[in-house]
């Protein structure tokens, strides 16, 4: 299994981040095997023992892997867009070591035998370590319940209908209910289809000037509102997903305060773009939720700041060309997000609204532990799932050269600060931007 | 030679066009209006050139209107309807539009059912492309013929008052008219139920009324929208009775528009349902047959306008060469 590298190895002269401890040294790592056995300052007194192979990642910021809790994989169903392969391919690219999917594959991963298909696929093909959601309801239909139990036993780390709201308050109430037994988390994707309609962008002067459909911010607001009742009925543990509206960090900061079992994410692409990206129908910015108002975007950006919003997730959406050179109604919605990840996301640490730690926490150890998986923190006996970035490369973001099979990124051309260097996934290393080797 | 003051390749929308542009429009339209009347209409401007007339919604009026204006220049025109049939054979959009471009047209004419649809398409050809209406987005050539029927009539655009009044939510005539209107210099209102109003409209600069009786006061023209029964996919409004009591044109609601308000309507009129036949067919005041009339001076214009900007375009990248 591990045959490209020796069983011990140290990362020598690094920015050692770990956000739960709060450590923030220049300092050394030593793995052995799949694990981490020591971290921090002067590891060494003069030079590592004769058995250890050093890697000298001086001038470099070590941090644990990233954890993203939002990552649709088309495989199962839709290869051609993303296989696990690809997909772990783009991830580890983004310096990203654990991913979760979403159940919307075709089929959906509504039973326990699809979940174990995808595990076994993922084992056999992805660079990362991929877990999964289970479907919330039975086809992801929103009407009858699915087998959460078994799932859980097969390893759901949560239960989610995807892309689609859970709109029907009784499934909702009792969703939430059900899940409660076995204390795993219901992930919504706030927003009414109702009251979206047949919206296919932000509702708003853009929408009006080009004359789209739009979908109000009450979509997601509503819905929100209505779960926050839920949510305090039945005592379940929520997780609202790609939250993009200002209302919406509001009403997730009162849940908080009443200390309900709420928590939320959102992607750079809320706290980055808003509906001006859509341009004159640029359908890579054709997102699900919709991008927002600039008001919008900066209330995500103090939601971050605050803490209100616990994690920041890449809603890495693959599409293929075909989905997306159509006119703007038609065409397929989400964007590539893996590979821009950190980079987007380290604006805001360029910009002063968070620590480098504080973001870090939001990418590794804060969505680790909600998901109750070991990762995501920079200490002995962790795995050796490490990342090591310099924050201060400039490069443009280019959607033809992502690793990921689908180039639909609304970043395209946008320049950014901070690059991936190395990612080791259980003392592996997976990608190295310097040589640039596929561990194939 | 490119036109100087009009150089575009394409004329996609109203929306970023200066008035002098859309001037230029309107100046060129003009001498093709008494030309229409006469008797000897052909002229051979675009003698050899190939028009096609994409259309991928039903269409008679706007069809016909382009393609006699094609024929008028002279050019070869064929008309291409593509209904739903087609679509569900799988060819997308951009296949059909390299698949025409391939047969070396000058200008496409195309109309769509989708928003942004034709400037998806003008991206794949190199012929010139006039967005014969796409989805709720745009119909610039109405826009442009509204605009010279309104010249023809009172002179100017600039400081009238003009009420369009309807289902703007849906209409591709509605946004390209406060395109124009807006560019030169006149005041726009808009008169709707506030369902068929879309969100921050006033942000675009017209200002907004649910009453007409508020609305059309002392209002130059009076441009009425049909109401597109097709494009309603839920219930904007509670039945056609009602909403014709509210909004539709009337002489009572007229009367309180100036005495000589124009009428005008983009055609084609739901009789009892936003007009009365009464106001509709009211020879003093509706302008509504001048503005068919009109759209083939304008359509004549810009197809030459492009056809020969495209020319010129062609020659140019010959001795880039």
């Amino acid at each position: 299994m591990n045959g490209d590298q020796p069983v011990k190895t140290a990362y020598t002269g690094a920015r050692l981040l770990d956000p739960t401890s709060g450590l923030d040294a220049i300092g050394d790592i030593l793995t052995d095997g799949e694990k981490i056995v020591a971290v921090g300052p002067n590891l060494f007194d003069s030079s590592p023992p004769a058995d250890v192979t050093v890697v000298n990642v001086s001038g470099l910021c070590a941090a644990p892997g990233l954890v993203d809790m939002r990552v649709q994989i088309r495989e199962p169903g839709e290869e051609h867009k993303e296989s696990l392969r690809s997909a772990s391919q783009a991830a580890v690219a983004g310096g990203v070591t654990s991913m979760v999917c979403l159940p919307n594959t075709d089929p959906v991963l509504d039973d326990e035998a699809t979940l174990e298909f995808v595990a076994r696929r993922a084992r056999l093909h992805a660079l990362t370590k991929v877990y999964a959601y289970g479907a919330a309801t039975k086809g992801l239909e929103g009407k009858e319940l699915a087998e959460l139990g078994l799932l859980a036993e097969a390893g759901a780390l949560g239960f989610t209908d995807g892309t689609v709201g859970i709109a029907d308050a009784q499934v909702m109430r009792r969703l939430l209910s059900y899940a409660a037994t076995f204390n795993l988390m219901v992930v919504q994707h706030p927003e009414d289809p109702s009251l979206a309609g047949n919206g296919v962008m932000n509702g708003g002067e853009t929408a009006t000037r080009l004359g789209l459909s739009g979908i109000p911010r009450e979509a997601e607001i509503i819905m929100l509102e209505r779960d926050m009742r839920l949510v305090e009925m039945t005592g379940g543990r929520y997780h609202a997903a790609h939250i993009s509206t200002a209302e919406s960090v509001e009403i997730i900061a009162q849940a908080k305060q009443k200390g309900l079992q709420v928590t939320c994410d959102t992607a750079p692409f809320y706290s980055a773009l808003n509906e001006l990206s859509v341009g004159d129908y640029r359908s890579f910015a054709k997102l699900s939720p919709p991008l927002r108002s600039e008001e919008d975007r900066q209330a995500i950006v103090e939601g971050l700041k605050s803490g209100v919003i616990d994690v920041i997730a890449s809603d890495h959406s693959p599409q293929d060309q075909d989905s997306k050179r159509l006119p703007f109604a038609q065409a397929a919605y989400g964007g590539s997000g893996l590979e821009t990840l950190l980079a987007v996301s380290l604006d805001l640490v360029h910009n002063e609204d968070l620590s480098l730690l504080g973001l870090l926490a939001k990418l590794t150890s804060i969505p680790a532990k909600l998901l109750r998986l070991d990762a995501g923190q920079l200490r002995k006996d962790a795995p050796a799932d490490l990342l090591f970035f310099d924050p201060g490369i400039g490069w443009k973001v280019i959607g033809d050269n992502f690793k990921s099979k689908s180039k639909n990124t609304p970043f395209d051309g946008r320049p950014v600060q901070g690059k991936v260097i190395k990612t080791v996934i259980d003392g592996r290393t997976v990608f190295d931007a310097i040589t640039n080797a596929d561990p194939a | 030679m490119r036109d100087p003051i009009f150089p575009h390749c394409h004329l996609l929308g109203i929306e970023g066009l200066s008035p002098l542009e859309i001037n230029r429009l309107l100046d060129l339209s003009d001498p093709y209006v008494a030309q229409n009347r006469g008797s000897d209409k052909a002229s051979k401007n675009l003698k050899g050139r190939t028009v096609v007339n994409l259309f991928f919604e039903n269409s008679t009026r706007t069809r016909t209107s382009f393609e006699l204006a094609a024929l008028r220049l002279g050019a070869n025109v064929i008309n291409m309807q593509i209904g739903s049939s087609s679509v569900s054979k799988g060819e997308t959009l951009i296949d059909t539009a390299v698949t025409l471009n391939a047969m070396h047209p000058d200008v496409l004419v195309v109309r769509h059912p989708q928003s942004g649809a034709v400037k998806l398409l003008s991206e794949k050809v190199n012929c010139a492309v006039v967005n014969g209406g796409d989805g709720s987005h745009e119909h610039p050539t109405q826009a442009l013929l509204d605009a010279l029927t309104i010249r023809r009539r009172r002179n100017k655009i600039e400081g009238l008052k003009v009420a369009i009044c309807g289902d703007v939510a849906h209409s591709r005539v509605a946004r390209s008219n406060f395109y124009l209107l807006l560019t030169l210099g006149a005041e726009v209102r808009v008169i709707a139920p506030r369902t068929l109003i879309p969100s921050e409209l006033d942000r675009l600069g017209v200002q907004t009324y649910t009453d007409m009786r508020e609305g059309l006061r002392d209002c130059d023209i009076v441009m009425m929208l049909r109401v597109q029964n097709e494009r309603m996919t839920g219930s904007f409004i509670p039945s056609v009775r009602e909403y014709f009591r509210f909004f539709g044109l009337d002489r009572e609601k007229l009367a309180l528009a100036k005495p000589d308000a124009l009428i005008m309507h983009p055609g084609p009129m739901n009789r009892g349902v936003e007009i009365d036949s009464d106001v509709a067919d009211d020879f003093e005041r509706s302008v509504i047959r001048e503005q068919v009339e009109l759209g083939v001076a304008v359509r004549m214009a810009i197809l030459e306008l492009l056809a020969n900007n495209l020319s010129a375009k062609r020659v140019d990248s010959d001795g880039e060469e």
